[in-house]
């Protein structure tokens, strides 16, 4: 059985709790190969998902197949073929940036000279071969993660987890490690990730699941999810450029012409712009809570 | 630090209180120090040792509390195997500070009549009581929620063979002590390596350590064997 002739995951039923507190609450889904994004506030439960996803820890019931493979019956076959990357860094700062590569490579089982070769060609490609010498503990977040990242590629997954990868990284980190993931999902390595930055799950994914309070509250491109509110907005801006007016409208030509013309009439001296709805409006619309910011703020540190 | 440690202490106690600690009746201070030399020989080896093992709380405790244990439990081999890895290089560091210690001792001036195999069954007990501290210490940093409060516990450590027969008679302390200094697992160990190092007569304090060894092991691993598989890091 040829593993890309299945979809990427099959989750159908899926619970979990902890004691008597519902983490995950009947959740079906199916996935092809591609970019993923689970996107959810703190506490949605997305950690929880990513680790019962990639075998780390059990669930209550329901069903997954991860790359056409029960996870219950099938475990270690599915973790030759994944790795999980998760909030915290899995990289020893005692050690080189080489002999963490080293030491993956050699759990998973390589030669010494695969190891080394595999290794050399991950932090060239993760742009690490300058620091590959130097202790992981002087690393920046951002090297620090990519690293983790390559050590989580050793041996060659289908599909990897990545569980908040940007969470903490300036901007710039961010945005090269951004130009990592899109550059690992060219070379045909499906990616799962979780995040609670809509501009991430927007710019990355192919597809998007907004998970609110344990359930999928909405999937789908970035373009659907915000159709799936429908409409727009037309703002009116006075000279210095303000919005002195919203006016919601369908989107249909005629309806926003109508109100346009209207407004011509009284108030030629005004300018109007027509305003789809932002990824965060529809995150907003979804889950009943404003999406995290910190995207905004915590990137201006550079 | 490995080496570091047990040259201090085996310095502090030989020339510092050596001449001052009279475990026999030598004639003059050289011969005080050179019977308390081989009095102090075990507990300076087990101590730095058991210091040097404690240390591997450290590193589970580092393991289990970042991703990497994470990682490894989700890769095609079981993650237990990195807990056998830490006792094999605790094993390995610490025998290397038993040698370090056995060594100096030599060129300080100690000198045995025990046979080879007397010496051979003095470090298979110290080799032993290595083992048993870096198995419990490895269930502390299984437990413990950081690698600090982890290295916290080594503390204790430290402190354990100075209450038991390792540095002074249980004798000479107060009654209130005694039971515990008497009674505590380091006191037969140490009491078997000395005989065994100074080619004394062992009695029953050889087997009284063993089974103090068998039993922390014992309680260690089965408490590993229930909590690992169920102690993920959040
Ligand atoms: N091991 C655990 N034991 C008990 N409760 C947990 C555990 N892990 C997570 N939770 C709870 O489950 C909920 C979802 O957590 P998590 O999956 O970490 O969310 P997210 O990653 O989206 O922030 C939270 O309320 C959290 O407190
Ligand atoms: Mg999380």
């Amino acid at each position: 059985m040829s593993y890309t002739d299945s979809p990427l995951l099959e989750i159908s039923g899926l619970s979990k709790s902890y004691g008597k507190h519902d983490v995950l609450k009947n959740l079906n889904l199916t996935l092809p190969p591609g970019i993923h994004a689970l996107l959810g506030p703190n506490g949605a439960g997305k950690t929880t998902l990513i680790n019962v996803l990639s075998t780390l820890i059990p669930h209550d019931s329901g069903e997954i197949r991860v790359l056409g493979l029960d996870t219950r019956r099938d475990k270690k076959r599915i973790q030759g073929l994944i790795s999980l990357t998760g909030q915290y860094a899995a990289v020893d700062g005692q050690l080189s940036g080489m002999e963490n590569m080293l030491m993956m490579g050699r759990l998973f089982g390589l030669s010494r000279r695969d190891a080394v070769r595999r290794s050399q060609a991950l932090l060239e490609r993760f742009d690490l071969t300058a620091a590959m010498n130097k202790r992981v503990s002087t690393y920046s977040g951002g090297m620090r993660r990519k690293l983790d990242i390559a050590a989580s590629l050793i041996a060659d997954p289908l599909l990897i987890f990545l569980d908040e990868p940007t969470t903490g990284l300036d901007t710039r980190s961010r945005q090269a490690l951004w130009d990592e993931i899109q550059a690992l999902a060219a070379h045909g390595t499906s990616i799962f990730l979780t995040t609670q930055y809509l501009e991430e799950a927007d710019v990355l994914a192919d597809r998007i699941m907004v998970l609110h309070d344990g359930r999928i509250v909405a999937e789908g491109t970035a373009s659907q999810l915000k159709e799936r509110i429908g409409g727009s907005t037309i703002q009116v801006h006075d000279q210095a450029g303000r919005v002195i007016k919203e006016i919601s409208t369908s989107g249909e030509a005629t309806d926003v012409a109508h109100h346009i013309s209207a407004i011509a009439q009284h108030q030629p001296e005004v300018a109007v712009t027509v305003r789809r709805p932002t990824l965060d409006e529809v995150f907003l619309e979804l889950t009943g809570a404003p999406a995290s910011q910190e995207s905004d703020t915590e990137g201006a540190q550079t | 630090m490995a080496i570091l440690l047990p040259l201090m202490l085996m310095l502090v106690f030989v020339f510092i209180l050596g001449g001052a600690m009279d475990v026999s009746d030598a004639a003059n201070a050289s011969e005080t120090r050179n019977a308390y030399l081989s009095y102090v020989l075990p507990a300076i080896a087990l101590t730095t040792a058991g210091f040097g093992a404690s240390y591997t709380a450290v590193v589970v405790s580092n393991d289990m509390t970042t991703g990497f244990m994470n990682r490894l439990r989700t890769m095609p081999f079981p993650s237990i195997t990195v807990l056998l890895g830490h006792t094999v290089s605790s094993m390995a560091r610490n025998l290397l500070a038993t040698a370090v210690v056995v060594a100096s001792a030599f060129a300080l001036g100690f000198r045995t009549d025990s046979s080879a195999l007397e010496l051979v069954a003095a470090v298979g007990l110290i080799a032993l009581w290595i083992l048993v501290i870096t198995v419990v210490f490895a269930t502390l940093g299984m437990v413990a929620g950081s690698a600090e409060s982890a290295s916290g516990y080594g503390f204790i450590l430290l402190f354990l063979p100075y209450v038991s027969s390792g540095f002074a008679p249980v004798e000479s302390m107060p009654g209130w002590l005694q039971g515990f200094a008497q009674h505590q697992p380091m006191t037969p160990i140490i009491d078997a390596s000395r005989a065994l190092l100074n080619g004394d007569p062992v009695g029953s304090s050889w087997w009284i350590g063993t089974i103090w060894c068998a039993g922390f092991f014992a309680i260690a691993i089965w408490l590993i064997a229930v909590i690992f598989p169920r102690r993920v890091a959040r």
